[in-house]
Protein backbone atom coordinates (compact mmCIF):
# COMPACT_ATOMS: atom_id res chain seq x y z
CA UNK A 1 0.00 0.00 0.00
CA UNK A 2 1.24 3.17 -1.03
CA UNK A 3 0.65 6.30 1.42
CA UNK A 4 1.03 9.71 -0.01
CA UNK A 5 0.17 13.16 2.00
CA UNK A 6 -2.59 15.57 1.00
CA UNK A 7 0.03 17.90 -0.50
CA UNK A 8 -0.01 16.97 -4.56
CA UNK A 9 1.54 18.25 -7.81
CA UNK A 10 -2.91 19.50 -8.01
CA UNK A 11 -1.75 22.18 -5.50
CA UNK A 12 -1.06 25.93 -7.57
CA UNK A 13 2.39 27.29 -7.32
CA UNK A 14 0.64 30.62 -6.40
CA UNK A 15 -1.25 28.97 -3.54
CA UNK A 16 1.81 27.36 -2.36
CA UNK A 17 3.89 30.90 -2.16
CA UNK A 18 1.16 31.77 -0.16
CA UNK A 19 1.12 29.12 2.12
CA UNK A 20 4.85 28.79 2.74
CA UNK A 21 4.93 33.38 3.39
CA UNK A 22 1.96 32.64 6.05
CA UNK A 23 4.20 29.40 7.42
CA UNK A 24 7.65 32.15 7.52
CA UNK A 25 6.12 35.60 8.65
CA UNK A 26 4.63 33.31 11.96
CA UNK A 27 7.28 31.71 12.72
CA UNK A 28 9.47 35.70 12.07
CA UNK A 29 6.71 36.77 14.60
CA UNK A 30 7.09 34.09 17.48
CA UNK A 31 10.38 34.65 17.36
CA UNK A 32 10.60 38.72 17.90
CA UNK A 33 8.84 37.96 20.81
CA UNK A 34 11.55 38.02 23.40
CA UNK A 35 13.93 40.19 21.12
CA UNK A 36 15.44 42.01 24.21
CA UNK A 37 16.81 38.83 25.54
CA UNK A 38 17.46 37.43 22.13
CA UNK A 39 20.35 40.57 21.56
CA UNK A 40 21.42 40.16 25.30
CA UNK A 41 22.12 36.38 24.30
CA UNK A 42 23.88 36.87 21.37
CA UNK A 43 25.86 39.11 22.95
CA UNK A 44 26.92 37.07 25.88
CA UNK A 45 27.30 34.08 22.97
CA UNK A 46 31.03 36.32 22.16
CA UNK A 47 32.00 36.15 25.86
CA UNK A 48 34.22 32.71 25.15
CA UNK A 49 36.28 34.87 22.43
CA UNK A 50 37.94 36.78 25.29
CA UNK A 51 39.15 33.71 26.81
CA UNK A 52 39.92 32.47 23.44
CA UNK A 53 41.90 36.16 22.94
CA UNK A 54 43.87 35.39 26.12
CA UNK A 55 44.79 31.70 25.98
CA UNK A 56 45.84 32.01 21.92
CA UNK A 57 47.80 34.69 22.95
CA UNK A 58 49.57 32.77 26.15
CA UNK A 59 50.57 30.01 23.06
CA UNK A 60 51.69 32.36 20.78
CA UNK A 61 53.90 34.36 23.53
CA UNK A 62 54.98 30.62 24.70
CA UNK A 63 55.38 28.83 20.91
CA UNK A 64 58.88 29.11 19.31
CA UNK A 65 56.85 29.92 16.22
CA UNK A 66 55.52 33.29 15.14
CA UNK A 67 52.68 30.94 12.60
CA UNK A 68 51.02 27.37 13.89
CA UNK A 69 50.19 25.32 11.07
CA UNK A 70 49.70 28.64 9.16
CA UNK A 71 48.38 30.67 11.36
CA UNK A 72 49.09 33.61 13.24
CA UNK A 73 48.05 34.79 16.54
CA UNK A 74 45.20 37.20 14.71
CA UNK A 75 44.59 34.81 12.04
CA UNK A 76 43.24 32.33 14.92
CA UNK A 77 41.51 34.86 17.01
CA UNK A 78 39.73 36.07 13.83
CA UNK A 79 39.27 32.44 12.50
CA UNK A 80 37.16 32.10 15.98
CA UNK A 81 35.47 34.84 15.06
CA UNK A 82 34.45 33.72 11.48
CA UNK A 83 33.04 30.33 13.64
CA UNK A 84 30.60 32.11 15.51
CA UNK A 85 29.35 33.11 11.93
CA UNK A 86 29.20 29.57 10.33
CA UNK A 87 27.85 27.98 13.38
CA UNK A 88 25.03 30.64 13.50
CA UNK A 89 23.93 29.21 10.28
CA UNK A 90 24.68 25.63 10.39
CA UNK A 91 23.68 25.11 13.70
CA UNK A 92 19.85 23.66 14.66
CA UNK A 93 19.16 23.44 18.21
CA UNK A 94 15.94 21.19 19.15
CA UNK A 95 15.23 20.21 15.01
CA UNK A 96 16.62 16.37 15.55
CA UNK A 97 14.84 15.98 19.05
CA UNK A 98 11.73 17.86 17.55
CA UNK A 99 10.92 15.92 15.23
CA UNK A 100 11.52 12.26 17.40
CA UNK A 101 9.29 13.69 20.12
CA UNK A 102 6.41 14.28 17.01
CA UNK A 103 6.89 10.77 15.84
CA UNK A 104 6.68 9.66 19.16
CA UNK A 105 4.20 11.34 20.69
CA UNK A 106 1.74 11.33 16.99
CA UNK A 107 1.93 15.15 16.61
CA UNK A 108 3.46 14.27 12.85
CA UNK A 109 0.00 12.85 11.94
CA UNK A 110 -1.00 16.30 10.91
CA UNK A 111 1.64 16.54 8.27
CA UNK A 112 -0.09 13.39 6.70
CA UNK A 113 -3.70 15.26 6.59
CA UNK A 114 -2.81 18.44 5.78
CA UNK A 115 -1.48 20.12 2.67
CA UNK A 116 2.06 21.20 3.94
CA UNK A 117 4.92 19.29 3.65
CA UNK A 118 7.03 18.72 6.80
CA UNK A 119 10.31 18.83 6.06
CA UNK A 120 9.44 21.98 3.84
CA UNK A 121 7.45 23.42 7.06
CA UNK A 122 10.44 22.74 9.33
CA UNK A 123 12.78 24.06 6.80
CA UNK A 124 10.48 27.47 6.80
CA UNK A 125 10.30 27.80 10.18
CA UNK A 126 14.38 27.26 10.42
CA UNK A 127 14.73 30.37 7.79
CA UNK A 128 12.30 32.17 10.04
CA UNK A 129 14.43 31.11 13.12
CA UNK A 130 17.59 32.14 11.30
CA UNK A 131 15.99 35.33 9.74
CA UNK A 132 15.26 37.06 12.83
CA UNK A 133 18.25 35.90 14.27
CA UNK A 134 20.19 37.50 12.19
CA UNK A 135 17.83 41.12 12.04
CA UNK A 136 18.45 41.03 15.99
CA UNK A 137 22.08 39.90 15.90
CA UNK A 138 23.37 42.10 13.31
CA UNK A 139 23.87 44.73 16.35
CA UNK A 140 25.89 42.77 18.19
CA UNK A 141 28.01 40.76 15.95
CA UNK A 142 28.69 44.24 14.05
CA UNK A 143 29.43 45.45 17.01
CA UNK A 144 31.89 42.88 18.27
CA UNK A 145 33.55 43.00 14.72
CA UNK A 146 34.27 46.27 15.13
CA UNK A 147 35.98 46.09 18.00
CA UNK A 148 38.12 43.13 16.66
CA UNK A 149 38.44 44.37 13.14
CA UNK A 150 42.37 44.42 13.93
CA UNK A 151 42.40 40.85 13.85
CA UNK A 152 41.84 40.71 10.78
CA UNK A 153 43.80 41.55 7.64
CA UNK A 154 41.19 43.46 5.74
CA UNK A 155 38.27 42.28 3.17
CA UNK A 156 38.79 40.02 1.18
CA UNK A 157 37.82 40.18 -2.92
CA UNK A 158 34.73 39.55 -4.30
CA UNK A 159 35.44 35.81 -5.31
CA UNK A 160 36.69 34.93 -1.88
CA UNK A 161 33.60 36.75 -0.49
CA UNK A 162 31.00 34.86 -2.88
CA UNK A 163 31.98 31.68 -1.99
CA UNK A 164 31.90 32.36 1.88
CA UNK A 165 28.44 33.59 1.37
CA UNK A 166 27.65 30.39 -0.55
CA UNK A 167 29.61 28.10 1.64
CA UNK A 168 27.24 29.67 4.62
CA UNK A 169 24.19 29.40 2.63
CA UNK A 170 24.82 25.38 1.92
CA UNK A 171 26.38 25.04 5.74
CA UNK A 172 22.69 26.12 6.47
CA UNK A 173 20.80 23.75 4.34
CA UNK A 174 23.68 21.27 5.40
CA UNK A 175 22.97 21.26 8.45
CA UNK A 176 19.11 21.51 8.45
CA UNK A 177 19.39 18.32 6.11
CA UNK A 178 21.72 16.61 8.68
CA UNK A 179 20.20 17.00 11.69
CA UNK A 180 16.67 16.40 10.06
CA UNK A 181 17.82 13.17 8.74
CA UNK A 182 19.04 12.35 12.24
CA UNK A 183 15.68 13.04 13.47
CA UNK A 184 13.73 10.86 10.86
CA UNK A 185 15.34 7.89 12.47
CA UNK A 186 13.03 8.14 15.24
CA UNK A 187 10.63 6.59 12.89
CA UNK A 188 12.56 3.16 13.57
CA UNK A 189 14.06 4.17 17.17
CA UNK A 190 11.61 6.61 18.50
CA UNK A 191 14.54 7.98 20.59
CA UNK A 192 17.64 9.54 19.32
CA UNK A 193 18.87 11.76 22.43
CA UNK A 194 21.73 9.21 21.93
CA UNK A 195 22.52 9.89 18.31
CA UNK A 196 22.22 13.09 18.81
CA UNK A 197 25.04 13.38 21.42
CA UNK A 198 27.31 11.52 19.62
CA UNK A 199 26.60 14.21 16.22
CA UNK A 200 27.14 16.85 18.74
CA UNK A 201 30.18 15.79 20.09
CA UNK A 202 31.66 14.75 16.51
CA UNK A 203 30.01 17.94 15.06
CA UNK A 204 31.91 20.00 17.57
CA UNK A 205 35.34 18.73 16.79
CA UNK A 206 35.40 17.81 13.53
CA UNK A 207 33.68 20.92 12.15
CA UNK A 208 36.20 22.95 13.10
CA UNK A 209 34.24 24.36 16.19
CA UNK A 210 36.69 23.72 18.54
CA UNK A 211 40.01 24.69 16.62
CA UNK A 212 41.05 25.35 12.86
CA UNK A 213 41.24 21.59 11.52
CA UNK A 214 44.80 22.94 9.98
CA UNK A 215 46.03 22.05 13.82
CA UNK A 216 44.91 18.32 13.15
CA UNK A 217 48.11 15.70 12.83
CA UNK A 218 48.11 15.50 9.00
CA UNK A 219 46.47 11.84 8.47
CA UNK A 220 43.82 13.29 10.82
CA UNK A 221 43.27 16.24 8.29
CA UNK A 222 42.81 14.14 5.53
CA UNK A 223 40.29 11.98 7.04
CA UNK A 224 38.45 15.06 8.57
CA UNK A 225 38.81 16.07 4.88
CA UNK A 226 35.97 13.94 3.38
CA UNK A 227 33.73 14.03 5.89
CA UNK A 228 30.75 16.72 5.87
CA UNK A 229 31.69 18.05 9.48
CA UNK A 230 33.89 20.73 8.02
CA UNK A 231 31.03 22.21 6.18
CA UNK A 232 29.50 23.08 9.26
CA UNK A 233 32.23 25.78 10.95
CA UNK A 234 35.42 25.57 8.82
CA UNK A 235 35.18 26.07 5.33
CA UNK A 236 33.90 29.32 5.54
CA UNK A 237 35.74 30.56 8.05
CA UNK A 238 38.82 29.32 6.12
CA UNK A 239 37.54 30.52 3.05
CA UNK A 240 37.18 34.02 4.12
CA UNK A 241 41.10 34.30 5.32
CA UNK A 242 41.81 32.58 2.32
CA UNK A 243 43.16 29.05 3.76
CA UNK A 244 41.54 27.16 0.86
CA UNK A 245 43.78 27.73 -2.04
CA UNK A 246 42.24 29.11 -5.28
CA UNK A 247 42.51 26.61 -6.88
CA UNK A 248 40.57 24.34 -4.30
CA UNK A 249 37.81 27.41 -3.87
CA UNK A 250 35.13 26.33 -6.11
CA UNK A 251 35.87 22.16 -5.83
CA UNK A 252 35.46 22.48 -2.45
CA UNK A 253 31.92 24.20 -2.88
CA UNK A 254 31.03 21.71 -5.74
CA UNK A 255 31.94 19.02 -2.82
CA UNK A 256 29.91 20.40 -0.28
CA UNK A 257 26.81 20.50 -2.84
CA UNK A 258 27.75 16.99 -2.94
CA UNK A 259 27.12 16.13 0.88
CA UNK A 260 23.83 18.91 0.60
CA UNK A 261 22.37 16.43 -2.12
CA UNK A 262 23.26 13.41 -0.57
CA UNK A 263 21.43 14.49 3.15
CA UNK A 264 18.65 16.37 1.24
CA UNK A 265 17.48 12.92 -0.78
CA UNK A 266 18.53 10.65 2.41
CA UNK A 267 15.67 12.69 4.06
CA UNK A 268 13.37 12.69 1.55
CA UNK A 269 14.08 9.16 1.33
CA UNK A 270 14.05 8.59 5.34
CA UNK A 271 10.88 10.67 5.57
CA UNK A 272 8.63 9.06 2.79
CA UNK A 273 9.99 5.36 4.41
CA UNK A 274 9.01 6.74 7.89
CA UNK A 275 5.18 7.52 6.91
CA UNK A 276 4.85 4.04 5.78
CA UNK A 277 5.86 2.19 9.25
CA UNK A 278 4.67 4.78 11.07
CA UNK A 279 1.26 4.05 12.99
CA UNK A 280 -0.70 6.79 14.33
CA UNK A 281 -3.16 5.98 17.67
CA UNK A 282 -6.31 7.14 19.20
CA UNK A 283 -7.26 11.05 18.83
CA UNK B 1 32.70 13.01 30.04
CA UNK B 2 33.39 12.71 26.60
CA UNK B 3 33.35 16.23 26.08
CA UNK B 4 36.15 16.10 28.85
CA UNK B 5 38.06 13.13 26.67
CA UNK B 6 37.53 16.30 23.47
CA UNK B 7 39.14 18.39 26.07
CA UNK B 8 42.32 16.74 26.33
CA UNK B 9 42.55 16.38 22.79
CA UNK B 10 42.27 19.51 22.33
CA UNK B 11 45.01 20.77 24.62
CA UNK B 12 47.49 17.59 23.26
CA UNK B 13 46.98 19.30 20.13
CA UNK B 14 47.80 22.90 21.16
CA UNK B 15 51.04 20.88 23.71
CA UNK B 16 52.11 19.95 19.80
CA UNK B 17 53.27 23.25 18.97
CA UNK B 18 54.03 25.21 22.44
CA UNK B 19 55.49 24.15 25.90
CA UNK B 20 53.77 25.80 27.72
CA UNK B 21 50.26 27.94 28.53
CA UNK B 22 52.34 31.67 28.89
CA UNK B 23 55.47 32.50 28.42
CA UNK B 24 57.18 31.65 31.77
CA UNK B 25 53.98 30.97 33.28
CA UNK B 26 55.22 27.47 34.60
CA UNK B 27 51.77 26.19 32.83
CA UNK B 28 53.58 23.17 31.22
CA UNK B 29 51.88 20.11 29.34
CA UNK B 30 51.24 18.07 32.48
CA UNK B 31 50.90 21.11 34.89
CA UNK B 32 48.24 22.82 32.68
CA UNK B 33 46.38 18.93 32.77
CA UNK B 34 46.48 18.79 36.60
CA UNK B 35 44.71 22.33 36.44
CA UNK B 36 42.39 20.85 33.62
CA UNK B 37 42.04 17.92 36.18
CA UNK B 38 41.47 20.22 38.66
CA UNK B 39 38.30 22.11 36.80
CA UNK B 40 36.81 18.61 36.19
CA UNK B 41 36.61 17.49 39.90
CA UNK B 42 35.02 21.26 40.93
CA UNK B 43 32.61 21.60 38.24
CA UNK B 44 31.19 17.91 38.53
CA UNK B 45 31.15 18.81 42.03
CA UNK B 46 28.55 21.94 41.30
CA UNK B 47 26.77 20.25 38.15
CA UNK B 48 25.84 16.76 40.71
CA UNK B 49 24.95 18.82 43.88
CA UNK B 50 24.22 22.36 42.96
CA UNK B 51 23.10 22.96 39.35
CA UNK B 52 20.17 20.75 39.24
CA UNK B 53 18.44 22.92 42.30
CA UNK B 54 19.37 26.27 40.83
CA UNK B 55 17.40 25.61 37.83
CA UNK B 56 14.52 24.05 40.00
CA UNK B 57 14.85 27.18 41.48
CA UNK B 58 13.78 29.35 39.02
CA UNK B 59 10.92 27.42 38.15
CA UNK B 60 9.86 27.01 41.28
CA UNK B 61 9.77 31.11 41.69
CA UNK B 62 8.03 30.71 37.94
CA UNK B 63 5.31 28.58 38.91
CA UNK B 64 4.82 29.67 42.39
CA UNK B 65 5.58 26.34 43.65
CA UNK B 66 8.44 27.97 46.15
CA UNK B 67 5.62 28.99 48.43
CA UNK B 68 5.71 25.32 49.54
CA UNK B 69 9.25 25.47 50.46
CA UNK B 70 8.95 28.79 52.22
CA UNK B 71 6.40 26.91 54.46
CA UNK B 72 8.62 24.35 55.85
CA UNK B 73 10.26 24.64 58.94
CA UNK B 74 14.17 24.96 57.92
CA UNK B 75 16.07 27.07 56.07
CA UNK B 76 15.10 27.94 53.12
CA UNK B 77 18.70 28.16 51.01
CA UNK B 78 19.41 24.93 52.23
CA UNK B 79 15.94 23.03 51.23
CA UNK B 80 16.76 24.61 47.51
CA UNK B 81 20.21 24.52 47.00
CA UNK B 82 20.08 20.25 48.14
CA UNK B 83 16.96 18.29 47.40
CA UNK B 84 18.41 16.82 44.26
CA UNK B 85 21.46 15.36 42.73
CA UNK B 86 22.34 14.59 39.40
CA UNK B 87 24.90 11.76 40.01
CA UNK B 88 25.71 10.72 36.22
CA UNK B 89 28.15 13.97 36.52
CA UNK B 90 30.24 12.76 39.18
CA UNK B 91 31.31 10.35 36.17
CA UNK B 92 33.22 13.78 35.17
CA UNK B 93 34.81 13.71 38.56
CA UNK B 94 36.27 10.33 38.36
CA UNK B 95 38.06 11.34 35.10
CA UNK B 96 39.43 14.26 36.33
CA UNK B 97 40.88 12.53 39.15
CA UNK B 98 42.39 9.63 36.56
CA UNK B 99 43.88 12.42 34.41
CA UNK B 100 45.26 14.25 37.71
CA UNK B 101 46.59 10.52 38.56
CA UNK B 102 48.29 10.54 35.69
CA UNK B 103 49.83 13.78 35.69
CA UNK B 104 51.12 13.48 38.88
CA UNK B 105 52.82 10.19 37.84
CA UNK B 106 53.98 12.16 35.27
CA UNK B 107 55.50 15.11 37.31
CA UNK B 108 57.01 13.17 40.17
CA UNK B 109 58.20 10.16 38.46
CA UNK B 110 58.23 10.60 34.61
CA UNK B 111 60.09 14.43 34.41
CA UNK B 112 63.54 15.32 34.28
CA UNK B 113 63.26 17.10 37.68
CA UNK B 114 60.70 15.11 39.46
CA UNK B 115 58.27 17.09 41.52
CA UNK B 116 58.08 16.43 44.93
CA UNK B 117 54.77 16.90 46.87
CA UNK B 118 55.25 18.83 50.10
CA UNK B 119 52.51 16.98 53.02
CA UNK B 120 51.26 20.53 53.53
CA UNK B 121 49.76 19.83 50.22
CA UNK B 122 48.15 16.92 50.92
CA UNK B 123 45.76 19.18 52.99
CA UNK B 124 45.86 21.99 51.28
CA UNK B 125 44.89 20.94 47.78
CA UNK B 126 41.34 19.54 49.07
CA UNK B 127 40.76 22.75 50.92
CA UNK B 128 40.79 25.04 48.01
CA UNK B 129 38.53 22.25 46.11
CA UNK B 130 36.38 23.00 49.17
CA UNK B 131 36.89 26.91 48.67
CA UNK B 132 36.09 26.27 44.98
CA UNK B 133 33.24 24.94 45.27
CA UNK B 134 31.95 27.65 47.83
CA UNK B 135 32.74 30.23 45.38
CA UNK B 136 31.03 28.72 42.57
CA UNK B 137 28.22 27.57 44.73
CA UNK B 138 27.67 31.28 45.56
CA UNK B 139 27.68 32.95 42.05
CA UNK B 140 25.44 30.19 41.04
CA UNK B 141 22.59 30.89 44.07
CA UNK B 142 23.16 34.22 43.54
CA UNK B 143 22.12 34.40 39.96
CA UNK B 144 19.20 31.72 40.56
CA UNK B 145 17.97 34.23 43.30
CA UNK B 146 17.53 37.12 40.91
CA UNK B 147 14.81 34.77 39.06
CA UNK B 148 13.01 36.26 42.53
CA UNK B 149 13.13 39.91 40.27
CA UNK B 150 13.50 38.48 36.56
CA UNK B 151 10.66 35.80 36.39
CA UNK B 152 12.80 34.03 34.19
CA UNK B 153 16.32 33.97 33.89
CA UNK B 154 17.61 31.77 30.90
CA UNK B 155 19.90 34.26 30.00
CA UNK B 156 21.35 34.98 33.65
CA UNK B 157 21.64 30.73 33.51
CA UNK B 158 24.07 31.28 30.10
CA UNK B 159 25.84 34.44 31.62
CA UNK B 160 26.84 31.36 34.70
CA UNK B 161 28.70 29.43 32.18
CA UNK B 162 30.33 32.12 29.99
CA UNK B 163 31.10 33.59 33.44
CA UNK B 164 33.08 30.68 35.07
CA UNK B 165 34.51 30.48 31.49
CA UNK B 166 36.77 32.56 32.64
CA UNK B 167 37.77 30.25 35.51
CA UNK B 168 38.88 27.38 33.26
CA UNK B 169 42.41 29.17 32.42
CA UNK B 170 45.37 29.92 34.23
CA UNK B 171 45.19 33.65 35.54
CA UNK B 172 48.23 34.38 34.14
CA UNK B 173 46.97 34.78 30.59
CA UNK B 174 45.06 37.57 31.83
CA UNK B 175 47.87 39.65 33.38
CA UNK B 176 48.83 41.34 29.82
CA UNK B 177 47.06 44.59 28.75
CA UNK B 178 43.43 45.29 29.33
CA UNK B 179 43.30 41.72 30.62
CA UNK B 180 44.86 43.30 34.18
CA UNK B 181 41.30 44.81 34.11
CA UNK B 182 39.58 41.23 34.34
CA UNK B 183 42.15 39.75 36.17
CA UNK B 184 41.39 42.49 39.03
CA UNK B 185 37.34 41.81 38.21
CA UNK B 186 37.40 38.36 38.76
CA UNK B 187 40.34 38.22 41.35
CA UNK B 188 39.07 40.81 43.82
CA UNK B 189 35.58 41.41 43.09
CA UNK B 190 33.85 37.83 41.76
CA UNK B 191 36.80 35.34 42.28
CA UNK B 192 36.30 33.09 39.60
CA UNK B 193 39.59 32.75 38.70
CA UNK B 194 40.58 31.63 42.65
CA UNK B 195 38.41 28.64 42.28
CA UNK B 196 40.38 26.55 39.96
CA UNK B 197 43.80 28.12 40.30
CA UNK B 198 44.75 28.39 43.74
CA UNK B 199 44.50 24.40 44.60
CA UNK B 200 45.99 23.88 40.96
CA UNK B 201 49.07 25.71 41.85
CA UNK B 202 49.57 23.74 44.91
CA UNK B 203 49.54 20.69 43.60
CA UNK B 204 51.09 21.00 40.06
CA UNK B 205 54.28 23.25 41.76
CA UNK B 206 56.94 22.35 44.13
CA UNK B 207 55.50 24.70 47.53
CA UNK B 208 59.24 26.14 48.36
CA UNK B 209 58.57 28.33 44.73
CA UNK B 210 55.60 30.23 45.85
CA UNK B 211 56.17 33.43 46.33
CA UNK B 212 54.82 36.09 49.19
CA UNK B 213 52.33 36.95 46.45
CA UNK B 214 50.78 33.31 46.13
CA UNK B 215 50.90 32.92 50.17
CA UNK B 216 48.73 36.67 50.05
CA UNK B 217 46.32 35.70 46.94
CA UNK B 218 45.61 31.89 49.02
CA UNK B 219 44.96 33.48 52.04
CA UNK B 220 42.44 36.00 50.14
CA UNK B 221 40.97 33.23 48.57
CA UNK B 222 39.97 31.76 52.00
CA UNK B 223 38.71 35.12 52.96
CA UNK B 224 36.93 35.23 49.74
CA UNK B 225 35.50 32.25 49.47
CA UNK B 226 33.70 32.99 53.12
CA UNK B 227 32.98 36.31 51.70
CA UNK B 228 31.20 34.81 49.11
CA UNK B 229 28.94 32.61 50.88
CA UNK B 230 27.95 35.45 53.10
CA UNK B 231 27.41 38.03 50.07
CA UNK B 232 25.24 35.46 48.12
CA UNK B 233 23.35 34.85 51.53
CA UNK B 234 22.15 38.32 51.48
CA UNK B 235 21.72 38.58 48.14
CA UNK B 236 19.34 35.41 48.56
CA UNK B 237 18.02 36.82 52.01
CA UNK B 238 16.82 40.00 50.08
CA UNK B 239 15.41 37.96 47.26
CA UNK B 240 13.05 36.36 49.21
CA UNK B 241 11.63 39.70 51.07
CA UNK B 242 10.77 40.38 47.71
CA UNK B 243 9.24 37.33 46.49
CA UNK B 244 5.63 37.39 45.22
CA UNK B 245 3.35 34.47 44.93
CA UNK B 246 2.69 33.31 41.16
CA UNK B 247 -0.18 30.83 42.09
CA UNK B 248 -3.69 31.68 43.38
Amino acid sequence: MTITTVEDNRIPLRARFTTWWVIFRIAMEERFVYRGDFALGTLMRFLPIITQIFLWTAIFQASPESKIAGYTRNTVIAYYMLTMISRAFSSMPGLCGGIALQVRNGEIKKFLIQPVDMLGFMLLGRVAHKAAYYTIAVVPFAFVFFLCRDFFDGWPDVEVLIAFCLSLFMGFLLGFFIEASLGLVAFWFLEVSSLVFIYNLLSFFLSGHMFPLNLLPGWAYEIVKVLPFQYLAYMPAAIFLDKIPRSELWTSLANEACWLLVFVVLARIMFQRGIQRYSGFGG
Amino acid sequence: MSWAIMNVGFYIIIFQFTNEIGAQTGWGKYEFFVFLATTWIINSIIQTFFMPNAQEFSELIRTGNFDFALLKPIDTQFIISFPRIDWSSLSTCMMGIGLLSYSLYQLMVVADVPLVLAWPVLFLYPLYLVCGVAIMYSVMISLAATSVWFGRNQTLYNFWFYLTNFSRYPMEIYKTGWGMGLWIAFTFFIPVLLVVNIPARFLARPLDGMTSADWQLAAFALCASIGSLFVSRRIFKRALRSYRSASS
